[in-house]
């Protein structure tokens, strides 16, 4: 089964970060992906930039409307997400676990994935 | 080991948003930093205990402002306020609390707290100093690295600052639109400042004053939040993000400055280009132009250049022209003619400047890009006089040892003796 975990997380502490608080936590990250990319786990991995190079378009309406800003004003912000490759919702929360470990602060939510399309981007 | 870098965290990204607050209830900037920094001195003993509560900055808000609250009694009637115990024990009483700050009102207070700082009153390094320390918190000690300067020598700035501040007397009213705008041109401005403070420093003041570029686009990304359709704070933001990509390759080991032409683009830091990029699109889509736009466009251009010679110095041409109209100013004209001499040659910027000299004959700028146009047309004593203003209108060794540079090529090129002209 494939899940998604939607990290969340204040963008003002992100942002915050010095440059080698960031690197650090990257880097504490890309030991949690090692182990899960060699079991064939980690699918596609996005960091976001932050929420105020978001961009929204209403499609409620004719013509659409573009907004700038995110859609949603949240205490916390989603920054990023994973896709993973699971057996159970226990193994998916245990890989959000060690990447939490990696990354405090700020919420996971892990969502199964319905339908699942790679895509043809070679980067 | 306890480890509380996240409350250091969580504080520091609050503060502005607090501090901002706690200045409309205490009316004073000195009150309102004393009621932050005992609610930070809370935080940090109650939520180790606690764990974080759901927003901080409300937080920080309802306990800086029962510190204060003998204060606020004496000077209006408020109700009684709950502790910070039930604030971040009963979730209830934390959402009720965060309701009744009306989120609205942050937006007018955050530009109040960062307007306050660029009162006209108030030199340019002052303000900086003084939103460098109530808006970022940044310590005494850490700005007055910055500025090179001892820390009480930077304490008396800050204080002098902040009663000047006091006596001109803060401006309370919810502001209308033509003010609004009217403080987010001065704050961005600031901001700018804010920015060049570290961008400009070269040498061994270099990395001291970097974290100012930091400081400054986190502030700007701050106000990016609060005004999401304003395409020159998007401009502003993306102009810093692209600006400050380079840092890594603008200095070499000796701290001599590398030419945009010479720096090893490797370097650039890919995820601020990204972001600067991203905002610049953003706002030229509004259609409404601005100088920080043109800036940023400009900054695109050579973001954009995989390598020196795939710039496109047309559009760059063009760009200042458009910057041109919208603030005329000599300094302009002398960048516009870098971009001239790459398009149509040396003899057509260097028509460009002439006109420029009365203007700009304390400009160290000039003189060097004088020099060196004189020098691609041939015009070997004229550029060696323009290059010796140039040096004795030097900022830094730096841009000094710069010039030097040209003129040793010159010398060597003219026959001359390097070591007896260089002595001279």
């Amino acid at each position: 089964m494939l899940y998604a975990i939607l990290c969340y997380h204040s963008e003002d502490v992100v942002c915050a970060w010095s440059g080698e608080q960031d690197a650090a936590v990257m880097e504490k990250l890309a030991a949690v992906h090692e182990p899960l990319a060699r079991k064939g786990k980690l699918g596609p991995v996005a960091r976001l930039l932050p929420t105020t190079a978001a961009t929204t378009l209403r499609k409620d309406r004719e013509p659409a409307l573009v907004i700038d800003g995110p859609f949603a004003e949240t205490k916390e912000q989603l920054l990023g997400f994973y896709v993973v490759d699971c057996e159970s919702l226990d193994e998916a929360l245990d890989i959000a676990r060690d990447l939490g470990r990696a990354n405090p602060g700020g919420a996971y939510e892990i969502r199964p994935v319905m339908v699942y399309n790679p895509g043809t981007l070679s980067t | 080991m306890t480890d509380l870098g996240w409350i250091a965290d969580a504080l520091a990204a609050a503060r502005p948003q607090a501090v901002a607050a706690l200045l409309r209830y205490f009316r004073d900037l000195d009150s309102a930093e004393e009621a932050f920094q005992e609610a930070s001195l809370k935080a940090l003993r109650n939520w180790p205990k606690n764990g974080p509560p759901r927003d901080p900055a409300a937080w920080l808000i309802f306990v800086g402002r029962n510190a204060g609250i003998d204060e606020v009694r004496r000077r209006r009637r408020e109700e009684p306020l709950p502790d910070e115990n039930a604030l971040s024990d009963l979730e209830d009483v934390e959402e009720n609390a965060a309701e009744r700050l009306d989120a609205a009102d942050y937006r007018d207070d955050i530009l109040r707290l960062l307007f306050i700082c660029c009162h006209p009153d108030l030199p340019a390094t002052q303000q900086i100093a003084l939103a460098l320390r109530v808006v970022c918190g940044l310590s005494v000690r850490q700005i007055a690295r910055a500025f090179l300067v001892g820390d009480s020598a930077m304490e008396q700035r800050i204080t002098r600052a902040k009663s000047r501040v006091a006596a001109a007397g803060v401006p309370f009213e919810t502001p209308g639109a033509p003010e609004r705008a009217e403080r987010l041109a001065a704050v961005a401005a600031m901001i700018y400042l804010i920015f060049n403070e570290g961008y400009s420093a070269a040498g061994a003041e270099a990395p001291a004053r970097a974290s100012l570029c930091d400081e400054a686009i986190r502030l700007a990304r701050l106000l990016l939040r609060l005004f999401k359709t304003e395409p020159e704070i998007m401009g502003l933001a993306a102009l810093m993000l692209l600006q400050h990509s380079r840092a890594a390759a603008r200095f070499d080991a000796q701290g001599d400055i590398i030419l945009l032409d010479d720096q090893d683009r490797t370097l650039w830091n890919k995820g601020m280009i990204a972001e600067g990029l991203a905002l610049l699109d953003k706002a030229i889509r509004n259609r409404r132009p601005g100088p920080y736009q043109a800036q940023a466009a400009i900054a695109a251009l050579h973001a954009r250049a995989a390598r020196p010679e795939d710039t496109d110095w047309a559009e760059i041409d063009l760009l200042y022209g458009a910057l041109e109209h919208m603030q005329p100013s000599p300094v302009i004209t002398l960048n516009r003619a870098v971009a001239v001499s790459k398009v149509k040659g040396a003899a057509a910027a260097l028509t460009m400047i002439e006109p420029l000299e009365e203007r700009l004959s304390g400009y160290f700028h000039f003189f060097g890009l004088k020099g060196a146009l004189l020098m691609q047309l041939g015009r070997a004593a004229e550029a060696r006089v323009a290059f010796d203003r140039a040096i004795a209108l030097a900022n830094t060794a730096t841009e000094a040892a710069h010039i030097r540079k040209h003129l040793d090529r010159l010398l060597k090129e003219s026959g001359h003796s390097v070591a007896a002209e260089g002595a001279a």
